[in-house]
C-alpha cells in the first residue's frame, strides 16, 4: 500500500502541538511505516508538495502565515486545525483585544532596560496583522483536533483512522479543552 | 530600513528548517563576495509581554508555557521563581523545592535529547551537505535505527518526569507560587527508577557519540563556525553547576571575570538591550562592555566550561575529558556545543537519579506563605541557556509589567557571529548551493535556538537566497523547494 504523505508547519504556535505528536514515542517508528513526510520542521523540505495529510498548529498573526496555510490548502487533501490555536487563535489571540501599534511601542521603545528603542520596521520582517485569526477563517478546514496540546493518543488515533480508510474519530479522554 | 549600500548584494536563507521556530538569514556580500554583514531575523512579534499584563499573576506560570512547547517547563519555572517573590516566599520547602528541580532537570533531558537526536544527527552523522531527502530522523531510524530509538526513548523519559511532577507532559501545572500542588507518590516514582540506569548508561553513550564526532575530523569540528565571546551564565555558591538557581558569572573574551556570583535580582545592572530594525528579537548586551561588543554566548558550552565542577560524579569526569580534549580546543568550538550538550544530559539522568532516591519527594509539605510584593525576578539555566522572568505585580494582585529575555535572545548577537563566521569560511567566492545553505543552518542549529520563545511576540522562521546587484536588483534567488530541492533563477 502507498503511504500516505504528511505535512505538518506551526504558524502563529509554540510548536507545543507538534512535541505531542512526538509524544507518541516509540509507536513513530510504527507510523513511518504507513506515513512519509513532507516539509515538517523534522526535515529540510521548505515548501508543501502534494500531500494527503496536512497538519496546522498555530493561528494566523502575519502575512507570511497566510502564504504558508495557503500553500497547504493547495497542496494537501485533508486539512487538519490541530491544537487550540489553529482552532480559536488560542492564547496569541489574548492580543487581539489590544492595539497592535501599542503592543510594538511598549515592547520596542517605552520598555525600561532598552538602550535605543525602535520599532523593527525592516522589509525582511513580514507584516503583522493587526488581530490573530483561527485558520477556518481563512481556508477551508476539514478536522479540528482540540486541546493546548491535544494529546499524543489523540494523534496517534487520528492517523491511525485515516491510515486505515476509517473516518477519524476521537474517543472519550481524547477531546481537550484546555 | 535596510542599509543597503549600493555596492553590495544580498543573499537570504528563508525558511530555517529543523529549529524551533521560525526565521530567514540575510547575507550581504561586496562585489568580490566577501561577506560584510550576516542577519539572523526573527520574523514573528508576539507581545506576551504586554498582554499578561492585566492578568492575575497566578495565572502566570500557566500561561507563559505557551511561548514554547518544547521548554514550556522552563518558562512554568522561572514565571513561578519571580512569583515565590511576589507572593514573599524566599525559600521553598525541600519537598516543593526537589520536585521542582527533579521536574526541570526531565526537561534538560528530553529537550537535549530531541535537539541531538530528533534535529541535529542527520547533521552530524550523513554530513552538513549530505542528501537532502535522508537529511533528517527518518533518514537517521533507516540508517541507524538503534540511535533513533534511543533518542525517542531518552526523550519519552523526560517527558515522563515531566508528567509524573507537571501533571501533563506539555503545559502542565506542576509549580505554583510559593511551591507546588502534588508531590510524587510511591508508584510514580518507583516508575520512574525502574528505567534511570539505562537512560544513565545511553546518555554515556551519547557523550562518545559527540566525541567521536570530533575525533573522526577535528579540522571540521575544531574550526567550523568558531568565534570569541563573551559568556554568562548561573553559578552554584560554590561554583558548581546549578540548572536551576544561582548567582550570575559572566567573563569577557579573554577568559577574565566580569562579575560572579551577582544576585540576579537585579540584573539590569549589568544587562541592557538594544532593538534593531531588522528583527523581532531584541538584542541584549553587558554594560560594563557596551552596545558595541557587550554581546555574550549562554548554553550548554558556556556553561560547561564556565563553572568549577559539575556536582554528579559521571558528568564531571566527562567535563574534564571535553576541556582537555585536544588542548582546550573543542571547549571554545561552535560545534562544541553538541558535546557540551550531551555532558549536561548525563549529568540531568543523574540528577534525576539522585533525586528520585530522596524520600523529601514524597513529602507532603508543599506550599509556603508570605507578605505581597511589589516586584519579583525569576532566573533559571533553560536548555538553551539563562532565562529571565520580570514582573510588577500592583495591590490587586495584577501584573502591571513584564519583561522577559529568554535564552534563545541572549544568544541573538552569537548566532549572528557563527552564521557570519561560516559564510566567510564556506561561502566566500562559492557558487550556491543547497548544502551550503545548509552549513548555515548547522550553525545556527548549534545553538539549538527556540524561536518560538525569541519572538514573545507573534512570528516564526524560514532559508532562502537571494542576491541582489549593486544597484539593488534581485539577480539570482535560491530556495528550497516542495521536494528539498534547490531553484536558481526567478530573477527580476
Ligand atoms: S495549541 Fe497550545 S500547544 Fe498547540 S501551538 Fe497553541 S499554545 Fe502551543
Amino acid at each position: 500500500m502507498a503511504k500516505l504523505r504528511v505535512a505538518t508547519t506551526s504558524l502563529a504556535g509554540c510548536f507545543g502541538c507538534h512535541m505531542s505528536l512526538l509524544d507518541i514515542d516509540e509507536r513513530l517508528f510504527e507510523l513511518l511505516k504507513h506515513i512519509e513526510f513532507d516539509r515538517t520542521p523534522l526535515t529540510d523540505i521548505k515548501h508543501c508538495g502534494p500531500c494527503d495529510i496536512g497538519l496546522i498548529e498555530g493561528g494566523i498573526c502575519n502575512a507570511e502565515n497566510v502564504e504558508v496555510l495557503r500553500e497547504f490548502r493547495r497542496n494537501c487533501k485533508i486539512l487538519v486545525a490541530v491544537g487550540a490555536c489553529a482552532v480559536t487563535g488560542g492564547l496569541p489571540a489574548q492580543r487581539n483585544h489590544l492595539d497592535l501599534g501599542a503592543c510594538l511601542t511598549e515592547v520596542y521603545l517605552t520598555e525600561p532596560g532598552l538602550a535605543h528603542g525602535g520599532i523593527p520596521n525592516d522589509p525582511e520582517l513580514p507584516l503583522p496583522l493587526d488581530k490573530v485569526h483561527p485558520l477556518h477563517e481563512v481556508v477551508k478546514v476539514d478536522y479540528f483536533l482540540p486541546g493546548c496540546p491535544p494529546p499524543a493518543d489523540a494523534f496517534w488515533q487520528f492517523l491511525t483512522d485515516l491510515v486505515a480508510g476509517r473516518t477519524p474519530e476521537l474517543g472519550h479522554g481524547l477531546i481537550k479543552y484546555d | 530600513m535596510t542599509e543597503l549600500a549600493t555596492n553590495l548584494r544580498r543573499v537570504a536563507i528563508d525558511p530555517l528548517s529543523r529549529v524551533e521556530g521560525h526565521g530567514k538569514v540575510t547575507l550581504l556580500l561586496d562585489e568580490n563576495n566577501h561577506v560584510t554583514q550576516a542577519r539572523l531575523h526573527i520574523v514573528e512579534f508576539r507581545g506576551f509581554e504586554k498582554f499578561v499584563q492585566g492578568r492575575p499573576y497566578w495565572e502566570i506560570p500557566v500561561m507563559v508555557q505557551r511561548l514554547c512547547g518544547i521548554c514550556p517547563v522552563s518558562h512554568h519555572l522561572a514565571a513561578c521563581k519571580a512569583m515565590d517573590q511576589v507572593v514573599g516566599v524566599d525559600h521553598l520547602t525541600p519537598t516543593a523545592e526537589k520536585l521542582r528541580r527533579l521536574m526541570h532537570y526531565g526537561q534538560i533531558l528530553q529537550s537535549h535529547a530531541l535537539h541531538f537526536f530528533h534535529l541535529s544527527s542527520p547533521d552530524l552523522l550523513f554530513g552538513f551537505g549530505s542528501d537532502v531527502a535522508k537529511r533528517n530522523i527518518v533518514g537517521i531510524a533507516t540508517e541507524y535505527p538503534e540511535i533513533a530509538r534511543q533518542g525517542v526513548l531518552l526523550r519519552k523519559y523526560g517527558q515522563e518526569v515531566i508528567r509524573h511532577t507537571a501533571g501533563k507532559r506539555i503545559h502542565g501545572t506542576g509549580a505554583v507560587p510559593g511551591g507546588v500542588n502534588k508531590n510524587l507518590n510511591q508508584a510514580e516514582r518507583d516508575a520512574l527508577l525502574a528505567d534511570i540506569y539505562q537512560i544513565i548508561a545511553w546518555c554515556r553513550d551519547a557523550v562518545a557519540m559527540a566525541r567521536r564526532l570530533f575525533e573522526q575530523d577535528p579540522e571540521l569540528y575544531n574550526d567550523f563556525g568558531r568565534f570569541e565571546a563573551n559568556t554568562l551564565n548561573l553559578i552554584r555558591a560554590d561554583g558548581a553547576m546549578d540548572l536551576y538557581h544561582g548567582g550570575l558569572r559572566a567573563r569577557d573574551r579573554d577568559g577574565k571575570t566580569l562579575f560572579d556570583h551577582e544576585n540576579y535580582d537585579h540584573y539590569w545592572d549589568h544587562i541592557y538591550e538594544d532593538v534593531k530594525s531588522w528583527s523581532y528579537m531584541k538584542f541584549p548586551f553587558l554594560r560594563q562592555i557596551g552596545p558595541e561588543d557587550g554581546w555574550y554566548r549562554v548554553g550548554p558550552l558556556t556553561r560547561v566550561t564556565q563553572c568549577d565542577f559539575i556536582p554528579t560524579p559521571l558528568a564531571d569526569v566527562e567535563r574534564r575529558a571535553f576541556m582537555a580534549y585536544d588542548s582546550g580546543r573543542a571547549a571554545g568550538a561552535t560545534l562544541g556545543t553538541h558535546w557540551a550538550r550531551m555532558i549536561e544530559m548525563l549529568h540531568s539522568a543523574e540528577a534525576i537519579k539522585e533525586l528520585l532516591h530522596d524520600s523529601d519527594l514524597l513529602g507532603d509539605d508543599l506550599v509556603m506563605h508570605g507578605e505581597h510584593r511589589e516586584r519579583g525576578v525569576g532566573v533559571l539555566e533553560a536548555p538553551r541557556g539563562t532565562l529571565i522572568h520580570h514582573y510588577r505585580v500592583d495591590e490587586n494582585d495584577l501584573v502591571v509589567r513584564a519583561n522577559l529575555i529568554v535564552s534563545t535572545t541572549h544568544n541573538n548577537q552569537a548566532m549572528n557571529e557563527a552564521i557570519r563566521a561560516v559564510a566567510r569560511q564556506y561561502l566566500d567566492g562559492r557558487e550556491l548551493t543547497e548544502g551550503l545553505l545548509n552549513h548555515i543552518e548547522v550553525a545556527i542549529r548549534a545553538f539549538d535556538p527556540c524561536l518560538s520563545c525569541a519572538t514573545h511576540a507573534l512570528g516564526k522562521m524560514p532559508l532562502t537566497l537571494n542576491l541582489i546587484d549593486a544597484e539593488g536588483r534581485e539577480i539570482d534567488r535560491l530556495a528550497r523547494d516542495g521536494s528539498g530541492e534547490c531553484s536558481a533563477g526567478e530573477c527580476c
